[in-house]
């Protein structure tokens, strides 16, 4: 049985999928990622999908599902590499994948989950001054 | 006994080839412009030979007969020609037409003691050639159709340019309406193009774009939404007062996108966003002493 490698980069979790996806491994890769994430009290998770070039709507899901319950466990998901067709048909599908961070490529995605972890430490120093910018 | 017309008319080729070139020289519609006399001559011949090669007393009745391909498709060739090279309708019908009289003029002259059946014949000589006008008339329509296709074409693809204007910024000026095959043709180019370059910020200026409905601010938000999958911020600017008054009266809902009002405003944005800093180079100095 295939299964998609869980990457651990200091705070974050770094995952690329590099087969096309199908139902299963996809299911699979959801349950492994909420496990590591717990286990591992990951900051942010990356997930490069610029190997992936077809899509379809049950993938939109498990990949905004993803999202959300990262989100949840205390992790922001960044989604790296989408091909503009892929692109294309998520939004065709009505599927914007709202809530989910999106990058370019991994380097400036890792520079993006930085600066939200930056914000959040900052948050933290800031509580108590209560001058948190909107 | 039967009166063989198809046999008259070939053995006058000759002249009946030479009353057909005059009456369409002494048309007042030739276009000597578009097609010189020479070519115009070799056209007519092979037209002519053609035509009265095929022609029998059989399919003589029988307009639609399969031996007349041959004529149709030399036809056809010559009316696609006239399309492109901008004929009118009328010119390229005269060409057949001319032809209709050249033939029923010729066999007026060479039977002139049989009238009943002369007119039967011609009756069905006309048929023959009626079919053929309309065949002309319809490929030239076809014609003209794939002359206006292309240009249509064209027009998509020009009028779809993604300009890089700083590194990694990205500006894409709409001019025209944006129907679904436009926005699909903008959102592959502009896709493309962030790939390529690797942008980070694009800007869709709606400055050129007549109208916004609620189909048209679809299409928007579908390209928005787009961009934003693949990892880059898009800003809608050169949105007019006017589009700002339908937009809210339609109740579209266009609050999670960046929006300004000129490209310059938008530019700044992005700037900003980049944290890049626009001086002039005075003032650059100043702060550096």
């Amino acid at each position: 049985m295939d299964k998609i490698p869980i990457l651990r980069m200091g705070p974050f979790l770094l995952v690329t999928i590099q087969v096309d996806l199908y139902d299963r491994l996809a299911l699979n890769l959801e349950a492994d990622l909420v496990q590591m994430v717990s286990k591992t009290g990951a900051k942010g998770v990356l997930i490069d999908i610029s190997a992936v070039s077809i899509v379809d709507s049950f993938m939109g899901r498990i990949i905004g599902n993803i999202a959300n319950m990262s989100r949840i466990l205390d992790a922001e998901t960044v989604v790296v590499g989408m091909q503009p067709a892929v692109a294309i048909t998520l939004v065709e599908l009505g599927l914007p994948l709202k809530g989910v961070y999106t990058a370019l490529d991994v380097e400036k995605g890792m520079n993006l989950l930085r600066s939200k972890i930056s914000l959040v430490e900052d948050e933290d120093v800031n509580e108590e001054d209560d001058n948190i910018p909107v | 006994m039967a009166l063989d017309i198809t046999k008259i008319l070939k053995s006058k080729k000759k002249s009946l080839f030479e009353d057909w070139m005059k009456n369409q020289l002494s048309n007042e519609g030739l276009r000597e412009d578009l097609v010189s006399n020479e070519d115009l001559r070799a056209q007519s011949e092979e037209l002519i030979n053609i035509l009265l090669q095929t022609l029998t007393p059989e399919n003589l009745s029988d307009p639609s007969s399969a031996s007349f391909d041959p004529v149709l498709e030399i036809l056809s060739g010559i009316a696609i020609v006239r399309a492109q090279q901008g004929f009118s309708p009328r010119e390229t019908g005269l060409f057949v037409i001319s032809l209709k009289e050249a033939l029923l003029a010729r066999l007026q002259e060479e039977v002139k003691d049989n009238p009943i059946a002369i007119f039967e014949e011609s009756l069905k000589l006309n048929r023959v050639m009626d079919h053929f006008i309309i065949n002309s008339f319809e490929t030239f329509i076809k014609g003209r159709e794939e002359v206006i296709l292309r240009q249509t074409d064209e027009i998509a693809e020009i009028s779809t340019p993604v300009i890089r204007i700083w590194d990694g910024i990205l500006a894409l000026p709409i001019i025209g309406t944006l129907d679904s095959s436009r926005t699909q043709i903008i959102m592959e180019s502009l896709l493309n193009e962030i790939v390529a370059t690797g942008s980070s910020i694009t800007i869709l200026d709606i400055s050129g774009v007549p109208a916004v409905d609620s189909l048209v601010a679809q299409h928007l938000i579908k390209t928005v939404s787009a961009t934003r999958l693949m990892g880059a911020e898009c800003i809608i600017s050169g949105i007019r007062p006017e589009i700002a008054q339908t937009i809210v009266h339609l109740g579209i809902e266009l609050t999670n996108i960046v929006t300004k009002a000129t490209l310059a405003s938008a530019l700044r944005y992005a700037f900003q966003t980049l944290n890049l800093q626009v001086r002039k180079a005075g003032t650059q100095n100043a702060t550096n002493q």
